[in-house]
């Protein structure tokens, strides 16, 4: 085991920094990689070339490196939690949660009338999504107490998800038009909208979220034999619950505050992970799964720009047909 | 040596068990019978700490359980429950290298110490062939001995088990019951489980502990042979 990790490891890291970098090269205009690596390190290179790789390639390449790491974690713990192979925070409506907080800011202070600087509007944006993230998260946890049964879980967080998704709706039916605009781009998903200054609020966020992450590798590795026997191992689960409701709340909603809606990764990598490293172990999962987050949502980024799609329609297809393997195989995984 | 003292346990008006005292020694292998419903495992989660006790103490060598922390806890008495446990990539080793998270640092580091205590373990239950198996393609029986490997590895004075002969056969409920009365006779383990099966808990228990709503009768098992207590809950002989 531990021979296999010493070799998976350092090679997914090598795609990783690989696809990073041709990432970089990708977008309206082809840069060549000779011409990225100089901007990067400060070499011989034209300024137009140089600001379009670190002002805007280098942003959204960083932006897509913490989204597939933020949304895999969260992912993982969600499915140790729940003990269920289909959690994820996308499934679960923790996503569409922290899409309905993003709306009611977007769309309800212009309705009443207040006025906003681009600061404030940046860190209410990702205040009204981690409130939204946190309570569809709060009640999926009080639920998942009293039902046990995985399959309704699912649906209820499924159902979660299309209520709030048609109060969005109503919310842009009595929106303004300005308003409506800056959501509608916002829920398209990308990667690209970001801005360097948003960033300076996201990675420091998504980092606090990621080292949370690995805090809870003992607690996840107990939790995979049920809250009980957990428990009985000295787990406070008290601790641990509260612990992965504020690195799943932190890692999904700034994610989709500043990325919209992006689903599927959180769901699929995991699994990705598992089945690359055939480990069940968190001291593997945890890493692996930030790792391959790191480079599905890099692909997903690269294939996108390729094709001038937005990026949530990109995880979908490619996360997809890995969750139907999960349902085909119907086999407990977590 | 687990005590309870003067515990009343219940589910919202229902009183399972009233005002019971009793202690189960080292070194003692104890079956808790009782009719379906009657609060085997409310009694067993309760002793493990899972559940709440109305009024009462419950105590492991003195100290209670319900104000220790909860790694004390989990070096104090170990459960195996009857929760199933199948999970793909997980092997026997995985999951009895579990079982020493009471001690381990915050990311489970297994120092040489652990490992040798796990392998034990999994000797000790005679599983040691399948340290690298994953759990997902095992027997019942033997799923259940890897869960008290887990428990063994958790060096606790008190092991609990619900049920751990459901869904056994025969030879095998014999063969676990052997070796949870060796593990309380060599290695000075107080065991209590729950059990339907009166054969079983009668030639290898040392002590029965009856649940005769809300008393618990506790007695040897001869004693409690004699009684005519268990005819008399179970409507046998009449």
């Amino acid at each position: 085991m531990a021979r296999r990790n010493s070799i998976l490891f350092p090679a997914l890291a090598a795609v990783a920094v690989m696809l990073f970098l041709f990432d970089l090269t990708v977008g309206s205009t082809t840069i060549g990689i000779r011409d990225v690596w100089a901007a990067l390190t400060g070499g011989d290179c034209d300024t137009a070339m140089r600001d379009i790789v670190l002002k805007i390639r280098l942003t959204k390449a960083v932006t897509a490196v913490l989204a597939g790491a933020a949304l895999s974690a969260s992912g993982l713990q969600m499915q140790t939690l729940f003990r269920n192979p289909l959690a994820g925070p996308y499934v679960l409506g923790v996503s569409s949660g922290a899409s309905l907080g993003v709306a009611l800011f977007l769309l309800g202070a212009p309705l009443f009338g207040v006025g906003m600087s681009p600061l404030m509007q940046m860190i209410g944006t990702a205040g009204a999504a981690w409130i939204g993230a946190g309570v569809i998260l709060l009640m999926v946890m009080a639920l998942s107490r009293r039902i046990k049964d995985i399959m309704v879980i699912l649906i209820l967080g499924m159902m979660i998800g299309s209520a709030i998704g048609a109060v969005v709706e109503i919310l842009q039916y009595l929106s303004s038009e300005s308003a409506l605009k800056s959501f509608v781009i916002w829920t398209m998903g990308s990667l690209g909208d970001i801005t360097a200054s948003q960033l300076r609020l996201v990675a420091p966020i998504t980092v606090i979220g990621l080292i949370i992450s690995f805090a809870l590798i003992k607690p996840l590795n107990l939790l995979l034999l049920g809250e009980n026997y957990a428990r009985t191992m000295g787990l406070d689960i008290v601790r641990s619950r509260r612990l992965i409701f504020v690195s799943t709340t932190l890692l999904a909603g700034t994610i989709t505050a500043f990325c919209g809606p992006i689903g599927f990764i959180g769901l699929a990598v995991p699994h990705l992970a598992r089945m690359i490293f055939a480990s069940a172990d968190h001291r593997t999962l945890m890493p692996a799964s930030m790792l391959a987050g790191v480079i599905v949502m890099l692909a997903c980024d690269i294939i996108s720009k390729a094709l001038t799609l937005p990026v949530n329609t990109i995880t979908a297809l490619m996360g997809i047909p890995i969750v139907i393997f999960v349902v085909v195989r119907n086999r407990s995984i977590v | 040596m687990i005590e309870l003292d003067n515990i009343t346990l219940g589910y919202g008006s229902r009183r399972l068990i009233a005002d019971v005292t009793a202690s189960f020694e080292r070194g003692t292998l104890t079956a808790l019978l009782g009719r379906n419903g009657a609060g085997k495992s409310t009694l067993l989660r309760a002793m493990a700490a899972l559940g709440r006790v109305e009024s009462g103490r419950i105590t492991v060598d003195g100290r209670d359980v319900a104000t220790m922390s909860p790694e004390q806890r989990a070096r104090s008495v170990a459960f195996v429950t009857t929760d199933k446990v199948r999970i793909a990539n997980l092997t026997c080793e995985d999951v009895v290298s579990l079982g020493r998270a009471p001690y381990t640092n915050w990311i489970g580091r297994m120092q040489e110490i652990d490992r040798r205590i796990v392998a034990d373990a999994l000797e000790q239950v005679g599983m040691s062939g399948f340290a690298r198996k994953t759990m997902d393609a095992m027997s019942d029986g033997e799923c259940q001995r890897i869960m008290i490997a887990r428990a063994l590895a958790q060096q606790t004075p008190v092991i609990l088990l619900d049920e751990p002969t459901a869904f056994l056969d025969l030879p095998t409920r014999h063969e676990v019951c052997a070796l949870l009365q060796r593990l309380a006779h060599d290695d000075g383990k107080t065991i209590v489980f729950s059990t339907h099966d009166l054969d079983i808990a009668m030639s290898r228990c040392d002590n029965i502990a009856l649940i005769d709503s809300p008393d618990l009768i506790l007695m040897p098992t001869e004693e409690m042979r004699r009684s005519g207590h268990i005819e008399r809950l179970f409507g046998i002989g009449r």
